[in-house]
This record gives structure tokens, C-alpha cells and sequence, in this order.
């Protein structure tokens, strides 16, 4: 099972400045913790107490996994899991 | 030379607009440029702010993603992100710095907490770190555009060729 995944800029330090890896996994979560297993560092960035983090979105394909199930989203091969940080601030 | 921002003023002025259009909201927005260093903000894309708040922005989830396939798709790179603080000044705020996930981007900050006029400033944000940086803007106002106030106590970019438009015999760089 291969499915692409595409990196932010503030991230590719952790992948060695790839925009996008491979990996394995049958869901989001399984995905994270293959490209961990090789780039180490990536999963704090994105996972808190096994939900991810707020301001993190991942998709796969065109679906935002926060409406599709979160780290149990599914992933089949060929598909593309994109991480995009949210751009968010303001004066709160 | 350090970090600057060049900004076009029809630039200036359509993100002044979007920010007095949404006031009290907050409004958000992206100018893309070239991906190859040029640091130069062409596509103007105004976002819609999907928290609709006086005091809090985020660029809608599916939004976000189109943004980028169309920016990975041209060659692009998000050279300038914008929001408006309606209330307070046109500095980051906590919220900002934590948020902020560009490192190469020119974060401009609008205020129009004033009616009258709108304070308009550029950051980079790094790693928490905030820089103030100056903002030069290319091209005259027109009749239509809106009253800006840069930060004065930046030393104003040396300008002139920039003032200089017409001549074909002068560099751009």
C-alpha cells in the first residue's frame, strides 16, 4: 500500500526538504507513523494525545479527515494525503 | 539590504478595501508570486474568513486546500498573507506568532481600527521570532484608493527606481 503525501514548507525539515514522501498505512494514523518511523519528528507536529491537532488539516484526496473519521480516516493505495498547517491567527 | 516588502499599490489598495469591507470581521487573504525567489506578490486572492470574527481568522479547510493545488499547480508560493485587526494595531498578536507557518511569507497586518486612515505593516514571523520589516509600495494612489499609513518609524526604502516607471532604460533590479 503506497499513497503519496504532501508536505508543508515549515515541515520538509523533517523530511529532508522532500515536498512529498511515500507511505504505507491503511489509515491516517498508520500513515503518520510510517513516515515517523523514517523521518523522525514529523508526528509531534501534527498529532496531541492521538487526535490531531487543531490547527493541522489533513486531507485525503479532496476530503478534509476531520469530517472523515481523524486519525482512522481511511487511506487506500494511490491516494493523496495532503497536510496543510491552517492559516489562522487574528487578535484573540 | 535587508527584508523588505514591494508591494503593488492596486495590491494595497484591494486588501484595504477587503478589510474596511468586512470591518468589524476580521478579512483574510493571499497575494501569490512566482516560486523562484522573485519575492514578488502577483494574484491577489481574497479568502473568506471562516470563523467571521472581530477577533479571530482561518481560511475555510477546503478553501485552504484549493489555494494550494492552484499554487502548487502555477509555480506559486503564498509571497504575502494578509488580516485585518479591527480593534487594535496593525501588530501580530499571540495568536499570530503561533499560527504563523509560513517562514518565507510577508505577513501584512491592516488595521482599521481608525476610519479615516488604515495602518498597514509587514512581518516575517520565524519560529515565534517576529520582524518588522519596511513596506515599499510600487505605483502611485489613484483617485479611488484608500488613506494607508506605514509604519513611521521604519527608514523609508530608497525609492527611485521605482518612481521611475516610464524609462525602459532603467533596471528593475
Amino acid at each position: 500500500m503506497a499513497v503519496t503525501v504532501s508536505i508543508p514548507t515549515i515541515l520538509r525539515t523533517h523530511t529532508g526538504g522532500e515536498k512529498s514522501v511515500e507511505a504505507a498505512g491503511k489509515t491516517v494514523a498508520q500513515v503518520i507513523d510510517d513516515i515517523e518511523s523514517r523521518h523522525g519528528g514529523l508526528k509531534d507536529r501534527l498529532v496531541k494525545d492521538e487526535k490531531l491537532h487543531r490547527f493541522v488539516n489533513v486531507y485525503v484526496n479532496d476530503e478534509d479527515v476531520r469530517f472523515a473519521g481523524g486519525l482512522e480516516a481511511e487511506v487506500t493505495d494511490g491516494d493523496t494525503v495532503t497536510i496543510l498547517p491552517a492559516v489562522a491567527g487574528g487578535m484573540r | 539590504m535587508g527584508p523588505v516588502l514591494r508591494i503593488r499599490r492596486d495590491h494595497v489598495d484591494a486588501i484595504v478595501a477587503h478589510a474596511r469591507r468586512d470591518h468589524p470581521d476580521e478579512a483574510c487573504g493571499v497575494i501569490a508570486g512566482p516560486d523562484d525567489g522573485s519575492d514578488t506578490p502577483e494574484r491577489y486572492i481574497p479568502m473568506v474568513n471562516a470563523a467571521r470574527s472581530p477577533t479571530f481568522y482561518e481560511f475555510d479547510s477546503g478553501d485552504l486546500l484549493k489555494l494550494y493545488r492552484e499554487m502548487a499547480a502555477n509555480d506559486e508560493t503564498p509571497v504575502v498573507i494578509y488580516h485585518s485587526h479591527t480593534a487594535t494595531e496593525a501588530y501580530p498578536s499571540r495568536t499570530d506568532i503561533k499560527f504563523a507557518s509560513e517562514p518565507f511569507a510577508h505577513y501584512v497586518l491592516v488595521s482599521t481600527r481608525e476610519d479615516d486612515v488604515a495602518d498597514f505593516r509587514s512581518y516575517r514571523i520565524v519560529e515565534g521570532e517576529v520582524t518588522e520589516e519596511p513596506v515599499q509600495v510600487v505605483g502611485d494612489a489613484g483617485a479611488e484608493s484608500p488613506a494607508i499609513r506605514l509604519n513611521p518609524d521604519l527608514a523609508p526604502v530608497e525609492s527611485y527606481m521605482f518612481a521611475n516607471t516610464g524609462g525602459d532604460d532603467v533596471p528593475d533590479a
